[in-house]
């Protein structure tokens, strides 16, 4: 028996959310080449394009039978990404502007064909090549759990979900088949090329790929969320790895839960708001996949807004400390054991010196008494280094790239702080005359 | 006045319309509302060419492409946002403020995305394209579940329709795309510069970022002022398509942009003038079916870039590197009897080449005097490539005509006086 609480998901959110999830794996894993390949917009040419291809179809067998309207769609779309090459090619325009022509052109002949067969009563509409009717795709579940493994039930299974399972095999099939030319393709075609790999025939199978998802897609969810799935998913997990095939599994993960989030929230957001029907999930899903490429682009461990800015901080703060202990070796230089922090105040350029002062104490590299600072045992090493590698960087700039004298010391006071090699020295004094220390 | 040309079109046109009815319509004398779209779509037209034209030539086409895309939401939200607050929701003004609003946000997006991530450009257009139609979509059908307020009118913006256009509704597209077109045209010398040659421009003091932005304020303007006619979606080819084909007709920047905005004006007049002339014509597919053909022609016809113009060229060229070769082999070896092809034979006879057509007959006076001269050049080539193989063009064509147009005096005289000192036939080289 099965409950009815679970019957009515198993009616009416089973299929949807199955579609859904089989759309953004395989567009998911499809996108990672377009993203790579800069060919981002390419989904949105051919899934626009469909159009056409679409209502001729319709048109010629009179019939809504999906096998039909994927041949024509299909067809469109192969026709369109042989346009934009044949634009491309013997027109010699511009690839983002020959894409715009031929989809444009194509999109508005099949909102014209559409209008003509409108005329002659024909119910089919543009929207849902747009958005997708994804909460059509329900059935009648039955009731005992041993009638729902029937082949009658299998029998209602829609057609879409079924095309999009395929789909979804053969997408995975495919990146495991040609994993290593697509990822050489990708990457380098001249190289592709002088290992054996045919490039090009790699790009039509792409292309022909990125027709399929969205042929596939488009009557489940509609052209919309194909172009966020290709773009979105590849796009959140590039931002956060520079291993494509750590990449790779990332947009599987990102596409996945986008899929069920977004899902979940159109439908029981508007329920908890009270609201008559639910939402739109195909919008919805793209919303979540957007959202999930701001959160990376801010909070990717590796290539993140924030994770860069800590990273800048505490470089500046690591020059700091340096220029901190390279001033107070300076004065030791001269007896002067203990440097009142008043005298620091003029010659650093940052604008928190106690906050420096205190990280550098926590480092054990100075000690404060009263108002004045002294640097231990091993701040004078460290100030020792620091100051070797300036009074090094400014020989070597002297002698070897030939800057006058007077202009060494800004560079120099940069130079010091890289973690290259130290110049060789070539004297025991810096051009200035003052000693280098020891290393 | 306020009669729809949806409703026009109902009462008068079920069939063809008559030659009377095509003259007053394109003449513009067939009513003030049809007239005010019929022009505002020609404005819309001249703008979109002019601004189209500055984004092919900054590599912006598909930029407009996510724009349009992106005002979706600002559409719904000013929609949802104005009827709780007592203003006409479907009020023009308000959506299209909408409009204005979001798709600056978009291009906001796309800069941030550019400037702060490691994503490409393409990449940017996209996630800003799909999630804010996305963002779109989900308001919608919010507005679609709130039984007060039914969203009938919003799908308008989507695909476009001039038939449920008022008045003042025209009036408001005309002005826009005419303020844009004026701006556009004080800020050209600016914008070409900058188009060109982004250095150049910063050293005379324009600031190319400024000027970038301008371009993006524009787009907005021109998409937000097609909107109801054209439609989110295919606002992007007025400003893709004109100067796409305008391309191929000129390389001056100038008359590009004049191009691009007649082609632009033409593409609307006739579409708008269609769309009103005919039964189930939809305004923005037939605007954009219109432009797609002109790009058609011109890819095809173009004087110099046209597709037939460049297959003319090519088979030119191919046609007298045979002619040359023949030539060429016929002086060398003039007993070795060579093979050549019926139809080249009798090429060769009909331009005065040969004496007879047969495969083994002798050159003419002009035959012998261009087979040395080929010959003489083909020596001259591979004296050029082996001495001097490192600054040679690997690609220049072998049958150019005169070398000497290509390698300067002194360097032929250094490579005919090399193959005189290698023993080679002197008389040959002597032109």
């Amino acid at each position: 028996m099965i409950s009815e609480t679970l019957r009515q998901y198993i009616s009416f959110d089973l299929f949807p959310l199955t579609s859904a999830i089989c759309v953004a794996l395989s567009c998911g894993l499809i996108g990672n080449h377009l993203v790579l390949r800069k060919q981002s917009m390419m989904g949105d040419a051919i899934s626009h394009a469909v159009l056409p291809g679409l209502v001729a179809a319709f048109l010629l067998s009179s019939s809504r039978s999906p096998t039909v309207m994927f041949l024509g769609a299909g067809a469109s779309a192969l026709v369109t990404v042989g346009l934009i090459e044949l634009v491309k090619r013997l027109g010699r325009v511009e690839p983002g502007a020959a894409m715009g022509v031929v989809f444009s052109v194509m999109f508005a002949l099949g909102v014209l064909m559409l209008e003509q067969a409108a005329a002659d009563h024909v119910d089919l509409d543009a929207d849902c090549v747009l958005y997708g009717q994804l909460e059509t795709l329900f059935f009648f579940a039955p009731s005992e759990w041993n009638q729902l493994f029937t082949v009658d039930t299998l029998r209602q299974i829609p057609t879409q979900v079924s095309t999009l399972l395929a789909l979804t095999v053969l997408v995975i099939l495919f990146k495991l088949a040609l994993h290593k030319e697509l990822r050489i393709a990708s990457f380098d075609p001249g190289l592709a090329t002088t290992q054996g790999i045919h490039a090009g025939l790699i790009t039509v199978l792409l292309m022909v790929m990125t027709a399929a998802c969205a042929v596939a897609s488009f009557e489940a969810v509609g052209s919309i969320l194909v172009i966020a799935m290709l773009i979105c998913p590849a796009a959140a997990a590039r931002l956060c790895t520079d291993r494509l095939s750590t990449q790779i599994k990332l947009s599987a993960v990102f596409a996945v839960t986008a899929a069920i989030l977004g899902y979940l929230l159109a439908s029981f957001v508007p329920e908890m708001l009270s609201m008559p029907s639910s939402l739109n999930a195909a919008g919805m899903i793209s919303v979540v996949a957007g959202s999930l490429v701001a959160l990376a682009a801010v909070a990717s461990p590796s290539h993140g807004l924030i994770a860069k800015s800590r990273r800048q901080r505490s470089l500046q703060r690591t020059v700091a400390i340096e220029d901190l202990i390279g001033l107070l070796y300076r004065a030791t230089e001269t007896g002067q054991s203990q440097t009142p922090i008043a005298a620091l105040a003029g010659a650093m350029h940052t604008k928190d010196l106690n906050q420096i002062i205190q990280s550098a104490a926590r480092q054990t590299l100075i000690t404060q008494t009263n108002d004045s600072l002294k640097l231990t045992d091993q701040g004078l090493a460290a100030g020792a280094k620091i100051i070797r590698r300036h009074r090094l960087w400014e020989g070597y700039l002297v002698d070897q790239a030939n800057i006058r004298l007077d202009n060494v010391h800004d560079l120099a006071e940069q130079l010091e702080h890289l973690p290259t090699n130290e110049p060789k020295a070539q004297s025991q004094t810096d051009p200035h005359g003052r000693p280098v220390p020891p290393a | 006045m306020n009669l729809t040309l949806a409703q026009s079109l109902t009462q008068t046109h079920d069939e063809m319309p008559s030659l009377r009815e095509i003259i007053d319509t394109v003449t513009l004398q067939s009513g003030f509302n049809t007239n005010a779209v019929i022009v505002a779509a020609s404005l819309l037209g001249i703008a979109a060419g002019i601004i189209g034209a500055f984004a092919l030539l900054r590599k912006r086409s598909l930029t407009a492409d996510a724009l349009s895309h992106a005002t979706l939401p600002g559409i719904t939200s000013a929609f949802l946002i104005a009827s709780p607050l007592g203003f006409n929701a479907r009020s023009l003004p308000i959506l299209l403020l909408g409009a204005t609003l979001s798709g600056i946000l978009g291009v906001l997006c796309i800069h941030l995305i550019l400037t702060h991530t490691r994503l490409r450009e393409d990449a940017a257009i996209g996630i800003v394209l799909s999630v804010f139609f996305g963002v779109g979509v989900v308001l919608l059908s919010v507005i679609q579940s709130t039984a007060t307020s039914s969203a009938a009118g919003l799908n308008h913006f989507i695909y476009g329709q001039t038939a449920a256009m008022l008045t003042h509704d025209a009036i408001l597209m005309g002005t826009i795309a005419l303020i844009a077109t004026v701006i556009a045209i004080l800020a050209m010398k600016e914008i070409t510069i900058v188009c060109f040659n982004e250095s150049f421009a910063r050293v005379t003091g324009i600031n190319s970022s400024l000027i970038d932005a301008l371009i993006l304020a524009l787009i907005v303007l021109v998409t937000v002022s097609g909107l109801q006619a054209v439609g989110l979606i295919l606002i992007v080819a007025m400003l893709i398509i004109p100067p796409a084909a305008a391309r191929f007709w000129t390389d001056r920047v100038r008359m590009l942009i004049i191009l691009s905005a007649s082609i632009g004006a033409l593409s609307g007049f006739a579409g708008a003038s269609m769309s009103a002339l005919l039964p189930r014509k939809p305004a923005g597919a037939v605007i954009v079916l219109s432009a797609g053909v002109i790009f058609i022609l011109s890819m095809l016809l173009a004087p110099k870039r046209g597709v037939i113009a460049q297959l003319i060229r090519h088979s030119k060229l191919k046609l007298q590197i045979a002619i040359d070769h023949t030539l060429e082999s016929k002086y060398e070896y003039p007993e070795q009897h060579n093979h050549t092809k019926p139809w080249l034979r009798f090429l060769l006879r009909a331009l005065g080449f040969t004496t007879s057509l047969t495969a083994s007959s002798a050159l003419t006076e002009s035959g012998l005097a261009r087979g040395r001269r080929v010959r003489r050049n083909h020596m001259l080539w591979e004296q050029y490539l082996i001495s001097c193989a490192d600054i040679a063009p690997s690609h220049v064509d072998w049958s150019v005509d005169q070398v000497e147009h290509i390698l300067d005096d002194d360097l032929i005289t250094r490579l005919e006086n090399e193959i005189r000192a290698s023993g080679q036939d002197i008389l040959e080289i002597q032109s």
